[in-house]
C-alpha cells in the first residue's frame, strides 16, 4: 500500500509529466486560458491515460510478450489511444457540446498526447503490475490536471494588454511554463522511481 | 453664482490614505535595514558590495526594460526591493556577477514580460533565487562562518547551533536569513506601518511547527533555521503575488509552511523556502477563485435569508 501511495505522488508530483518530463506540452499551452476547459481536458487526459494504459498492460502481457512481438508496442499503444479518444469525442460531443467547442481541435489531439503514449510505454519500461500501472496512470493524470488548473488560473489573472507585444500568448505562457517547472525541480529526487 | 454644481463622476475606490507604492516600497527598504545592518555586521562588508550590486542590476534591468517598452521611468523604488530581499538570500561570499545575474533576471523574467510592477504572478526575488540556486548550485551553497569567513556548513546541512545561535543569528547561513531579531524588528516596522498583515507569515510558521511535529522533529528549529523567518516576513507578504483574502493569506502562508517542510524533509534540496513560495504563487489564482466563490455563495444564502 505504502509503496503504491509513493507513485501515485511520484508520478504526480515529483516526475510531473508536464513539468519534469515535459510531455503533453501542447495541450499544456493550447487549452489553459480558461480554467474550466483547462480542468476538463485534464480529466479527459487522465480518463484516456486510465483507460489506454490498462488496455495497453492487458495486450502487452498477454498478446505481444507471449507472441515475442514486443516491437509491435508502439503501433498497437498508438491505435488503442486512437480508439479511446475517438469513443471520448463521440461521447463529448454528444452529451457536452459546449465542452466540445471549447476543446475544438485539442480534443481528437489527446490521441497524439505524448503524455499518454508515456505512461503507456513508461509501464512497460518499467514492468510495472497491473495495479501499479493503473495507480501510476491516475497519477500522471492528477499530476498533469493539477498543473493545467495551475496554468489556467495564471493565465486568466494575466494583463493582456500589459504584455510586451513579443512576449503576448505562447510566448508568457512558455515563460510562465519554465518557473513553474524550476518550482516542480523542488520535488526531485524525492522518490526514487 | 449659478446654481449649477460640479458632479464629479469616477468609479471606486473614493478615499485615498495618502499612501502611495512608492512610499509604501521605501517602508520596505527601511524594515530591510536592521536585516541588512546585522548581515554587514555578521559576515563583514562585502556583504554591502554584493548588495549594491544585486541592486544595480535589478534597477538597471527595470531601466532597460522600461526603456525598451516605451514606458514611464515609475517602478525604480519596488525594483530596488526586489534587489535588496534577492541579495540578501544569497550566502555572503556569492561572487558579484551571481547577484548581478540574479537581479536582472528577477526583474526581466520575474516581473517586465509580465507587463511589470504588479503584473507579476510570481514573487520576482523568489523567481531570481531559484533561478541562480539551479543554475549555479556551487556558488549558491558557499556558506561561510560569521566574523572570521571560514567555510562552514549551515544548520540545515548539518551544523550544529543551540537556540541562542539561530536567533542571533551567528551560524552559517545567507545572509540576511541567520539573524531571527533582525527579521522580527523588520517584521515589527512592517506592522508599525501596516504594510504587512498577519496572516500569510504566521500561516507559514505554523505550517511548519505542524509538519515538523508530525515528523517528530524539533518545530522551533525548523522555524529558526534557513530561510524561512525572512520568506514568511518578506515574500510571503508581497501584496501582488498573495491572495486578496485575509483567509487566502492564511491558507496561502500554511502552504508555504508545508511544502517547505516537505522539501526539506524528504526533498534532494536541504533548503525549500523559495520553492515553496513560487509553488504557492502558481496556487494563488486558484485560492482566490475558490473564496470568490465561496463569498458569492454566502451572498446568495444571504439573500435568499433574507428575501
Amino acid at each position: 500500500m505504502k509503496e503504491l501511495i509513493l507513485l501515485f505522488i511520484g508520478s504526480a508530483l515529483v516526475n510531473n509529466f508536464l513539468l519534469a518530463r515535459f510531455l503533453g506540452i501542447c495541450s499544456f499551452l493550447g487549452v489553459t486560458s480558461q480554467l474550466r476547459a483547462a480542468v476538463s481536458m485534464g480529466v479527459a487526459v487522465t480518463g484516456v491515460m486510465f483507460g489506454a494504459s490498462t488496455v495497453s498492460w492487458l495486450l502487452y502481457a498477454y498478446v505481444l510478450d507471449p507472441l515475442g512481438l514486443q516491437y509491435l508496442q508502439y503501433v498497437v499503444f498508438i491505435l488503442v489511444i486512437a480508439s479511446m479518444v475517438q469513443a471520448l469525442e463521440q461521447v463529448i460531443k454528444a452529451r457536452m457540446p459546449g465542452l466540445y467547442r471549447a476543446f475544438g481541435i485539442y480534443l481528437p489531439l489527446i490521441t497524439t498526447n505524448c503524455a499518454i503514449l508515456g505512461v503507456a510505454l513508461l509501464v512497460v519500461q518499467n514492468e510495472y503490475n497491473l495495479l501499479s500501472s493503473i495507480v501510476f496512470a491516475l497519477g500522471g493524470g492528477a499530476g498533469f490536471t493539477l498543473a493545467m488548473a495551475m496554468m489556467a488560473g495564471l493565465r486568466e489573472e494575466f494583463r493582456p494588454r500589459e504584455i510586451p507585444h513579443a512576449f503576448r500568448g505562447t510566448g508568457i505562457g512558455l515563460v510562465t511554463a519554465g518557473i513553474m517547472s524550476l518550482a516542480f525541480l523542488a520535488f526531485s529526487g524525492m522518490i526514487p522511481m | 453664482m449659478s446654481n449649477q454644481t460640479t458632479l464629479l463622476l469616477s468609479p471606486s475606490p473614493h478615499m485615498h490614505s495618502g499612501k502611495t507604492t512608492q512610499l509604501a516600497m521605501w517602508g520596505v527598504c527601511a524594515s530591510l535595514l536592521p536585516v541588512l545592518g546585522t548581515a554587514v555586521y555578521l559576515f563583514g562588508t562585502y556583504v554591502l558590495i554584493l548588495t549594491l550590486v544585486t541592486c544595480i542590476g535589478a534597477v538597471l534591468a527595470e531601466a532597460a526594460s522600461l526603456a525598451l517598452r516605451k514606458r514611464p521611468w515609475t517602478g525604480e523604488v519596488s525594483s530596488l526591493v526586489t534587489g535588496l530581499i534577492l541579495a540578501l538570500t544569497l550566502p555572503p561570499h556569492a561572487p558579484l556577477w551571481v547577484g548581478f545575474v540574479g537581479g536582472v533576471i528577477a526583474i526581466v523574467l520575474g516581473k517586465q514580460v509580465y507587463g511589470g510592477t504588479g503584473a507579476n504572478p510570481f514573487n520576482p526575488a523568489a523567481v531570481g533565487r531559484v533561478f541562480l540556486l539551479v543554475s549555479f548550485p556551487a556558488q549558491l551553497t558557499m556558506w561561510t562562518a560569521p566574523f572570521d569567513g571560514v567555510s562552514t556548513a549551515t544548520p540545515l546541512g548539518g551544523a550544529e547551533a543551540s537556540l541562542w545561535t539561530l536567533t542571533v543569528g551567528t551560524h552559517g547561513g545567507s545572509m540576511g536569513e541567520t539573524s531571527a531579531i533582525a527579521i522580527l524588528c523588520g517584521a515589527v516596522i512592517l506592522f508599525a506601518m501596516r504594510l504587512i498583515d498577519w496572516q500569510a507569515p504566521v500561516g507559514t510558521v505554523l505550517g511548519t511547527a505542524l509538519i515538523a511535529l508530525l515528523v517528530g522533529e524539533d518545530p522551533v528549529y525548523h522555524v529558526l533555521t534557513g530561510g524561512l523567518l525572512f520568506g514568511a516576513v518578506y515574500m510571503a507578504t508581497d501584496w501582488v503575488t498573495s491572495p486578496v483574502t485575509k483567509r487566502g493569506r492564511f491558507i496561502f502562508g500554511l502552504g508555504i509552511g508545508v511544502l517547505t517542510m516537505v522539501i526539506r524533509v524528504w526533498g534532494s534540496y536541504p533548503e525549500g523556502v523559495s520553492f515553496a513560495i513560487l509553488l504557492m504563487n502558481a496556487l494563488t489564482p486558484l485560492i482566490n477563485r475558490a473564496e470568490l466563490s465561496l463569498r458569492e455563495k454566502r451572498r446568495k444564502a444571504y439573500v435568499r435569508a433574507t428575501s
